[in-house]
């Protein structure tokens, strides 16, 4: 059963990240034990971002094709997606109490994160509300497209507006200035969360097939 | 081509003309915005500076507001009397019958706006005549993109309880129409706010383009 299989491979990964996150990776000089925190909180945006560019593939694949499947596989991405963003926020959160001294700031990245948060959480709510499964699927797949299209335009406008976050590490143009253990750490932690996201992304696809099934 | 402009024109003839005689749309929306104006005054008092500060937040709020209530509406109308079935059986692109509804809705918005914004200059005497030019483009380029967005929302949820649903989706056009109206009611020259109009005019460009390719998916139904 190559699902279940994920799902172990997964739940191997989260307990080799946990251990290397407070085991293995080095105490951060200036933060001290909270930065430890980035371990989760690096691996779940980026996560996150894969899922919504999976939301992406498969709503321009269903107004294409029309194949169940591709609506199916942008609802397994959006719901894990709208968790992740979550998780994002929330450490983030815990993390900028004892940092910056406050729970939550209006910086670009904090906001265009909550917006982002937000446009999907709508996404899922609307699916909620159209009962006609042909129906539904065209709507989402146009929000899950214009959800997408409209992430660049929400970077941007935040980052103009301001910025106190610290600039992207791991995406930046510049290569990396990580030291190896905390990069290493932050590599198992993120190939775990995207075993477990996998791991939802199948099953969840597959409680969408049932469900369809149990509808006709 | 022409054939393509003539069916988004008749779209917007058709809504312009049954607005001119049921005159629905436009005293809801100005009846609601004079009522806003008297929550501004009620809130901020006869304070001046605190009017100039807040004032391009509550501009856009009350745009914001009426938008809403404006897009909601756009599609509703279409359920009545089967007119959705003559939208679907309307020949070629269907784009076309969406453009024409976002042109009815910009000009619904531009009345809007304009009122509201002489109902501003009048009832908190404020002087708008130096920065119009700047006004207008700002107001002009933040309204195409609500209106890309709402237009298209509004087909969508035409048919749902729940129409404020998607707002999210704007707020990128909210946070640079603030801005620009800031730099520009500021008085500073334009180029102050190049960077917020670049993106207004990309958002719209990006929101327009989706509309236009994935409206007829939305009609279907």
């Amino acid at each position: 059963m190559p699902v279940r299989a994920l799902g172990w491979l997964a739940v191997l990964g989260l307990v080799a990240g946990i251990v290397a996150a407070f085991g293995y990776a080095p105490r951060e000089v200036m933060q001290g034990n909270v930065q430890r925190i980035m371990y989760l909180h690096v691996p779940a945006v980026l996560t996150a971002y894969l899922a919504f560019a999976l939301v992406f593939i498969g709503s321009v694949g269903y107004l294409l094709t029309r194949r169940a499947g591709w609506d199916r596989l942008a609802l397994a991405a959006a719901e894990p997606g709208v968790i992740f963003t979550g998780i994002t926020i929330a450490s983030g959160s815990i993390w900028g109490k004892p940092t910056w001294g406050t729970w939550w700031t209006w910086d670009a990245r904090l906001t265009s994160t909550a917006v982002l948060f937000l446009v999907y959480v709508g996404y899922l709510l609307l699916r909620g509300m159209i009962d006609e499964p042909d129906r539904r699927a065209r709507a989402a797949a146009v929000v899950g497209i214009l959800g997408t299209a409209n992430i660049p335009i929400v970077h941007f406008s935040v980052k103009w507006w301001r910025a106190l976050h610290q600039p992207a590490t791991i995406l930046g143009p510049e290569p990396s200035p990580i030291a190896a253990p905390i990069a290493l750490t932050l590599f198992v932690n993120w190939l775990a969360f995207t075993l477990l996201f996998l791991y939802l992304l199948a099953k969840r696809t597959e409680i969408a097939r049932l469900e369809e099934r149990h509808a006709e | 081509m022409s054939g393509y402009v003539r069916r988004a024109w008749s779209v917007v003839w058709k809504d312009l003309l049954s607005e001119r005689r049921s005159k629905e749309s436009v005293n809801t929306l100005v009846f609601f915005s004079l009522l806003l104006l008297f929550v501004f005054q009620f809130s901020l008092g006869p304070d001046r500076a605190r009017v100039e500060t807040a004032l391009p937040g509550l501009l856009w709020l009350g745009f914001l507001l009426a938008g809403l209530l404006a897009f909601g509406r756009t599609f509703l109308v279409e359920r009545e009397n089967d007119c959705w079935e003559g939208l679907i059986l309307a020949p070629g692109d269907k784009s076309a019958i969406y453009l024409g509804k976002l042109v009815g809705n910009v000009l619904l918005m531009a009345v809007v706006e304009a009122v509201l914004v002489l109902l501003f200059a009048l009832f908190f005497s404020l002087d708008f005549t130096s920065v119009l030019p700047g006004l207008v483009l700002v107001l002009a380029l933040g309204t195409l993109g609500l209106a890309a967005v709402g237009t298209l929302f509004g087909a969508i949820t035409a048919q749902l309880r729940a129409r404020e649903l998607l707002l999210p989706a704007a707020v990128p056009v909210l946070l640079a129409s603030v801005s620009a109206t800031q730099t520009v009611l500021l008085g500073e020259p334009l180029a102050q706010a190049a960077p917020w109009l670049k993106l207004l005019g990309a958002a719209d460009l990006v929101y327009l383009v989706v509309g236009v390719l994935t409206f007829e998916f939305v009609l279907e139904a």
